[in-house]
């Protein structure tokens, strides 16, 4: 845990002035993030609001038929204590419309389909409002890949993917993000009942103190055993990092010219900016 | 001589000579009014930092109309500031150039380009190939970029070579988030710049940008340290900062008689031993 503790002061104002500077220097002044009722988001919200100002942050509740009714308590309950504009936008009616004409799709797919469903409103409401998309995707998830490409994961800015789960909490009690929300088991709230933990088979806090040595400290295998983690843990978070890594990536472009996007033709994103 | 000198923190925009050069301009307009002898800028001040393929874009030669602006108001107050240069056979380094009375006094072209991490400058830049001291009004200076600083033999080089302040050009990214007070990457720099002035007995410049490049940020912290290492003026971290310190002749030549190991450092002995090694290395 030593190593996952910080200074949540300097984090803070690290956060806040990027989303500040990354939004203002594409010439924007909003952001619009989805509001899931989840730690994450709720912290992303919390981060935008001291950033641009409540009143440049458009929040979005996307709930589906089996979501928590809770989750959009806590959203709400975040929306009204920053005073962010705040809107909920049922997505039943055209997730269902799909699955009726595939209706043997499992939860995977169906999960998978309300995830991307949100990021098409999501990005509607960026060009309504002239407001870039926050991401709210924590480096943890982002690592092992417990997201859905070019649904939750997708975003303009990140301001949360390089801090672990726990680093996540940590923050959100710094900032005042309400406790009913920061205690709460983390959920991707798919079906009743679902907690990440379960699904996933490790608590968070396992699995950050795991990455963060593997990942940010760079201990091989052997020095990691000589810690304390189990072989098998080891090899299985090591495998999920391999596998998800296609989704951090860019599509694959196959190579034909002289200077091909992102291998031989490279600039930053912020390019004039 | 005794002078002030200000450290403009500022926060260029990336590959916008033309809002750069302003931003420059305007902290020199600001270093004249006061008073200040000498204005520093960051390493890369009139281009941004992460620039890979806009390199050649940017790029300006030592006879670009920029530089003979910045020559021209060096006739007011001396100016050391940080681009891309590029030379008539189109080599493109990560360049400082220090400006006098209407002159260019001393180029310095960046030797350690850093490739490690998140940095990927010798992929884009040719390396310089010296350290060397030169003469101002304000006595011998010695000017490094960055890196440079990092590899102990380049202020050692300097310091040998008479510099008595060392100017240092920086855009360093913040990194390394944990419980203590700063990141990482500015408690190590606050380490190096005030033990190298101990170990030299010589001032250390420090010049670092401010702002965000494709989420990365630069922290500032820009900061004066006297000869004995402590540090006399520094910037504000993470936000824009115009920094004026006051250099006294007296401090360095006062430190320089209680702690005369520059006096006492062996040439000679540094010389025969690298020898030695070379030769060894190469057998």
């Amino acid at each position: 845990m030593a190593g996952l503790a910080m200074n949540t002061e300097l984090l803070r104002r690290i956060l806040v002035g990027f989303i500040r500077e990354e939004v203002r220097k594409i010439g924007l002044q909003k952001a619009v993030l989805g509001l899931s009722g989840g730690i994450d988001s709720a912290l992303v919200a919390y981060l935008a609001a001291e950033a641009l100002g409540p009143e440049n942050v458009y929040a979005c509740t996307m709930p589906y038929r089996t979501s928590n009714p809770e989750s959009e308590a806590h959203a709400r309950l975040v929306a009204e204590r920053l005073g962010i504009n705040y809107r909920v936008i049922e997505i039943t009616p055209m997730v269902d419309a799909y699955f009726q004409m595939v209706p043997d799709a499992d939860n995977m797919r169906r999960g998978n389909k309300m995830a991307r469903e949100r990021m098409t409103i999501l990005y509607d409401h960026s060009a309504a409002y002239s407001a870039l998309v926050l991401g709210t995707s924590n480096k943890t998830e982002l690592l092992l890949g417990y997201g859905t490409l070019f649904g939750d994961m997708a975003s303009a800015l990140n301001p949360i993917g390089d801090i672990y789960k726990t680093q996540v909490w940590q923050l959100s009690e710094a900032m005042g993000v309400p406790r009913e929300v920061i205690e709460k088991k983390p959920s991707a709230d798919l079906w009743a009942g679902q907690t990440d933990e379960q699904e996933l088979g490790f608590t968070y806090r396992e699995v950050d103190e795991l990455l963060y040595q593997m990942v940010d400290l760079r201990c091989n295998r052997q020095e990691l055993i000589a810690q304390g983690f189990s072989a098998d843990f080891i090899d299985k978070i090591y495998g999920k990092v391999q596998n998800s890594h296609f989704k951090r990536r860019l599509p694959v472009i196959a190579k034909v010219s002289t200077r091909t996007i992102d291998r031989d033709f490279r600039y930053s994103r912020d390019w004039g900016k | 001589m005794d002078f002030t000198v200000a450290l403009a923190q500022i926060k260029p925009k990336l590959g916008c000579l033309a809002d750069n050069f302003a931003l420059v301009e305007a902290a020199v307009e600001r270093g004249i009014e006061s008073q200040a002898g000498l204005i520093l800028f960051p390493e890369l001040a009139l281009t941004g930092y992460f620039l890979k393929d806009l390199v050649p874009e940017v790029a300006l030669s030592l006879y670009a109309p920029e530089i003979g602006r910045l020559k021209e108001l060096s006739r007011r107050i001396s100016i050391a500031v940080g681009f891309v240069e590029v030379s008539s056979d189109y080599r493109f380094f990560n360049s400082a150039i220090y400006l006098e009375d209407g002159e260019i006094k001393h180029l310095h072209r960046k030797v350690y380009l850093p490739t490690y991490g998140l940095f990927d400058e010798q992929r884009y830049l040719a390396r310089g190939e010296r350290f060397r001291a030169f003469d101002t009004r304000y006595g011998r200076m010695g000017m490094l970029i960055c890196e440079d600083m990092w590899h102990l033999s380049a202020p050692y080089i300097m310091a040998m070579d008479g510099a008595t302040t060392l100017l240092c050009l920086s855009s360093s990214p913040g990194r390394g988030i944990s419980e203590d007070e700063s990141l990482g990457s500015t408690k190590a720099w606050q380490k190096l710049t005030s033990t190298t002035a101990m170990f030299l007995n010589s001032r250390v410049l420090y010049c670092n940008r401010v702002g965000y490049e494709d989420g990365v940020n630069f922290w500032g912290g820009s900061e004066s340290v006297a000869p004995c290492g402590s540090v006399s003026e520094r910037g504000k971290i993470l936000e824009e900062d115009f920094v004026l310190a006051r250099l006294e002749e007296g401090a360095l030549r006062r430190e320089r008689i209680f702690s005369p190991m520059m006096r006492d450092e062996s040439l000679s002995i540094t010389m025969a031993e690298l020898r030695r090694i070379e030769i060894e290395r190469e057998s």
